[in-house]
């Protein structure tokens, strides 16, 4: 039992570092695809291929000399982006990394914990998630932040609802709310995709709602708003709000992966004919490329779709996305009811 | 033993947090403490093996409900909170109202020994699991269940109506 409380807690810090180091990278990642896709070179002065960029970047955002807005409510300020890389950071802990290393006969699961409410534990960190954009921009005591501030909270709340109605209709498939338990399911028939399309396009949708990522990203809109919600942050503390964003991202991209893509399996992954530890790592890789290609997808949309004004967004969610739900909860309930699933 | 422990830590931050929402002058100070109570409340819950439960008042209160409270005081920006100038007469009439609720759940707390309250040893830990307490909403309570939930309709439809001035 020792042992398992120790690969736990080796397994936490992992977790921990594995979303820090892909956040970096996911940085260096954008700015290259951006500049791809804009016909540029991109970051290419730290390092070869410009591989040293996130460090210089994590070094600059430490030096830089940090300002508080005067007026502002110093307390509540430094909260923001402290409780918003903290939630971002707390959903990783019930997403299955894989399906476990045997060492001595002893099955160590790849998974920080397999609570049986995981995908409710999963809402709820999210929801939690809007606290840290709120607070950091009513505290900067700016009108800009403020209303960044406001979009992102409104923003977030409506993209929850759709976000969890799609849920329920891959809850009501699969009959768990266990991450752990959809991807063994996930093991011995089709990739829920396969049965949720709709489900699965309301929710990548609602993801990019719920990261700020374009073409949602009005609390943050330049345009309009200077810098949203983190106009007054200066040095790490605007670092923080930015990593978040991309470990949010990056945590929405293995959600999406492990909910909906068959977790950490691959196709013939059992006609490989490989042995218990060698077919996990396989596994854990496998889900990586999945959780990289989701990833992509973020950045090229938001590198070629323009931002939604902020009427069109709320049109989309409660009048298309809240609807196109339910529907997709009916057809499941009715689908499963004609072919004699429900007892 | 441990969970004894996390019973005490888990009662010392809601009774605490609850005051600190009571006392703090700044009503965004009051929101947090209130988060802080509902998550306390939610880890009470946990140890009670009502793992729904648990999450879905953190959903729903923290996640939700309290957002949308933290939404309005910002956009009202009761940052500094003015002190309403109330009659006597009022105050005397709210600390007299309250004052017949706290009888009211004094009396409540009192008589509780005397409600058939269910022996430890007939305690079904398992109740509180999403299975489990779907299984009894959606069997046993089923009418009282959708009548909840068509009063929450009710409610929803007369918010919108309010909302919508031209309407009216």
């Amino acid at each position: 039992m020792d042992a398992m409380l120790i690969y736990k807690l080796i397994l936490c810090v992992l977790v921990f570092v594995v979303s820090l180091a892909m956040a970096a990278y996911m940085t260096w990642g954008e700015r290259k695809l951006a500049a791809i896709l804009q016909d540029r070179v991109g970051p290419d002065r730290a390092g070869p291929l410009g591989l040293l960029q996130p460090v210089a970047d994590g070094v600059k955002m430490f030096m830089k000399e940090e300002m508080l807005p005067g007026k502002s409510n110093r307390f509540l300020f430094i909260l923001g982006p402290c409780l918003f890389m903290v939630t971002a950071c707390m959903t990783g802990a019930v997403i299955p990394w894989g399906s476990g290393i045997t060492i001595n006969g002893v099955l160590y699961p790849m998974q920080i914990t397999d609570i049986n409410i995981g995908l409710l534990y999963l809402l709820g960190v999210v929801s939690i998630g809007v606290y840290g954009i709120m607070i950091g921009g009513w505290a900067s005591n700016n009108k800009y932040s403020l209303l960044g501030a406001l979009r992102a909270s409104s923003q977030m709340i409506s993209y929850e609802v759709a976000m969890g109605l799609s849920l329920i209709a891959l809850v009501m498939m699969t009959g768990t709310l266990s991450l752990g338990e959809i991807s063994r399911q996930q093991d011995a028939g089709l990739a829920n995709v396969v049965y949720q399309p709709l489900g699965f396009l309301i929710f990548i949708i609602c993801a990019f709602a719920e990261t700020n990522r374009a073409p949602f990203d009005l609390p943050e809109c330049e345009s309009e708003l200077v810098g949203g919600y983190h106009t007054e942050y200066s040095s790490m503390k605007l670092g923080l709000f930015l990593f978040a964003e991309y470990i949010n991202m990056f945590i929405s991209s293995a959600v999406m992966a492990s909910l909906y893509w068959g977790g950490y399996n691959f196709p013939f992954q059992h006609e490989l004919g490989l042995e218990g530890n060698t077919l996990a790592i396989l596994q854990t890789v496998a889900l990586f490329a999945k959780i990289v290609i989701f990833i992509f997808i973020f950045m090229w949309v938001r590198w070629t779709l323009p931002r939604f004004r902020y009427d069109q967004l709320m049109h989309l969610g409660w009048r298309v996305l809240l609807p196109l739900s339910l529907a997709n909860i009916f057809i499941t309930g009715i689908v499963m009811y004609l072919m004699g699933k429900l007892n | 033993m441990l969970s004894e422990y996390a019973f005490w830590f888990l009662s010392f931050v809601a009774v605490f947090s609850a005051a600190g929402m009571i006392f703090s002058k700044n009503p965004v100070y009051s929101v947090l403490s209130l988060i802080i109570t509902f998550f306390a409340v939610a880890g009470h819950y946990f140890l009670l093996g009502a793992q729904f439960l648990a999450a879905v008042h953190i959903i729903v209160y923290a996640g939700a409900i309290m957002v949308l409270f933290l939404y309005v005081i910002m956009m009202l920006n009761l940052n500094k909170l003015e002190e309403e100038k109330r009659s006597l007469w009022s105050k005397s009439l709210s600390v007299a109202a309250g004052g017949i609720l706290m009888l009211v759940l004094l009396a409540a707390v009192q008589r509780t020994d005397e409600l058939n309250s269910i022996a430890a040893g007939e305690f079904n830990a398992a109740m509180g699991q999403t299975k489990n307490l779907g299984n009894v909403l959606y069997r046993e309570f089923l009418l009282p269940f959708e009548l909840a939930s068509v009063l929450f309709l009710g409610a929803m439809v007369g918010a919108v109506y309010l909302s919508k001035k031209e309407l009216a």
